[in-house]
């Protein structure tokens, strides 16, 4: 090794060597680089729809609280933040009001924001019960069956998915809660770009 | 993948998890660096306490400057815990800007304190492969290789291990190299190129890159960029070595 280094400090020196290298290297960099070029569709994950960021959302149909039935793709078109919760989830609680403030704000400006009662581990009555105590106005929906959990392999509640207009997932946030300024500034830059 | 590893009521982010640990454990090497190069460990303990200070809060301001709109009206929502909220770029300007401060303020010799620094940079790329592998961010093309990994939807090129398998290769030729390195800087600068050199060559075989110019992944270019001044700067070092004996 030090026999190496010995020789390695003149190589670096010698302009007329090292620059012979230099360019060496270079020439591979970039012909590697040439070769490894991709048209953005090839790199696109379109049409794969799986829970992460940079993908589809995977598309459910639910009943919401006030008896209409929401699904995912009928919203395209617009931002939507989708919301999964549970009355017993006291981080889940605790962001529903800045989730409520999020919509009066932006629903002129189509954005939805849909909550997803994980009524499957809670019950229906409760989040009635929790959504009419807090004086949510925004659609909840219940995940009857756990299709929702499942689809998007629920670990933690809350889970917060941000959605652009072309169904493609642009943020996920597992945990919370959130607050006010967190939802907007993510929200605001999905409408601004959506303009 | 194992994002969320579940302790009994708690959920932890294993991905985070494992940078801390990495920054741990990459601290802990920074003494024995120290020792090698007649450095005190103290100031260079502090420069990392610094900077990941300054590397925190430039990151949540300048993501708050950003979106400055969202925060008019809820100003305390500043103070969040959440990671989300937090520009990645700013905060490496403000950090970087923060331990530069402090190591001219204590004159801290600048190459000597980089080369010092390396093999803790060498240890913690380790653990941002691991990371990337419980997290399934930085993930690969599509692949039908034999050993490609089936995640997000898809058989893909198993782009972490690749990304790990780098890092510990670079790690240990780190390793030998910080006995032999010849002159300040070239430990430091040696890492550099070859870290963007495998930066360019891997990024061939992620599933996420950035398109630029019709086709061109972005990294690439980057990468190609540090790699061409890693090797400018070795080679003027490397002179500057010479000068420096031959006044001595």
């Amino acid at each position: 090794m030090h026999f190496t280094m010995q020789r390695i400090v003149p190589f670096m020196r010698d302009r007329k060597r090292w620059t012979a290298f230099t360019a060496l290297v270079m020439l591979l960099g970039v012909a590697w680089t040439g070769a490894s070029m991709v048209s953005d569709a090839e790199i696109s994950s379109a049409g794969i729809a799986i829970p992460q960021e940079g993908f589809l959302a995977p598309d459910f149909e639910l009943d919401t609280l006030d008896g209409a039935a929401v699904s995912l793709t009928a919203l395209r078109g617009r931002v939507v933040v989708v919301n999964l919760w549970a009355s017993w989830c006291p981080p889940c609680r605790a962001e529903m009001p800045a989730l409520q403030a999020l919509y009066e704000e932006f629903a002129a400006q189509d954005l939805v924001v849909l909550g997803v009662n994980m009524t499957y581990q809670d019950s229906a009555a409760e989040a009635i019960a929790f959504a009419g105590e807090l004086g949510l106005t925004f659609p909840i929906s219940f995940d009857r069956s756990g299709e929702v959990a499942r689809s998007y392999g629920m670990r933690a509640l809350p889970s917060t998915y941000f959605v652009d207009p072309g169904g493609v997932i642009r943020r996920v946030i597992i945990g919370g809660p959130l607050n006010e300024a967190t939802l907007r500034s993510i929200v605001m830059d999905l409408l601004e770009e959506a303009q | 993948m194992l994002p969320i590893v579940n302790l009994g009521p708690l959920a932890l982010p294993l991905p985070g998890l494992l940078l801390i640990g990495g920054v741990w454990l990459a601290t802990l090497t920074i003494d024995r660096e120290a020792g090698r190069r007649q450095l005190s460990a103290n100031p260079l303990n502090n420069l990392v306490f610094i900077g990941l200070i300054g590397g925190i809060l430039g990151a949540r301001l300048g993501y708050v400057l950003r979106h400055i709109d969202a925060y008019v009206n809820v100003l305390p929502d500043v103070f969040s815990l959440n990671t989300s909220t937090m520009s990645l770029g700013d905060g490496l300007l403000a950090g970087s800007i923060a331990a530069l401060i402090y190591a001219q303020r204590r004159d801290l010799p600048l190459w000597t304190t980089l080369d010092a620094f390396t093999p803790s940079l060498a240890l913690f790329s380790i653990f941002v492969g691991f990371s990337h592998l419980a997290s399934g961010d930085a993930y690969g093309a599509p692949t039908s290789l034999p050993w490609a990994l089936q995640l997000w939807g898809a058989a893909r090129h198993p782009s972490q291990v690749y990304e790990i398998a780098a890092a510990l290769l670079l790690f240990c030729i780190v390793s030998r190299l910080k006995l032999v390195a010849p002159f300040p800087g070239f430990l430091f600068l040696t890492f550099i190129a070859a870290s963007a050199a495998g930066r360019v060559f891997l990024e061939a075989f992620r599933g996420d890159s950035e398109i630029v110019f019709g086709g061109v992944r972005s990294v690439q270019l980057l990468g190609l960029t540090v790699l061409l001044l890693g090797l400018f700067g070795l080679h003027l070092l490397a002179k500057d070595a010479r000068t420096m004996k031959a006044e001595s």
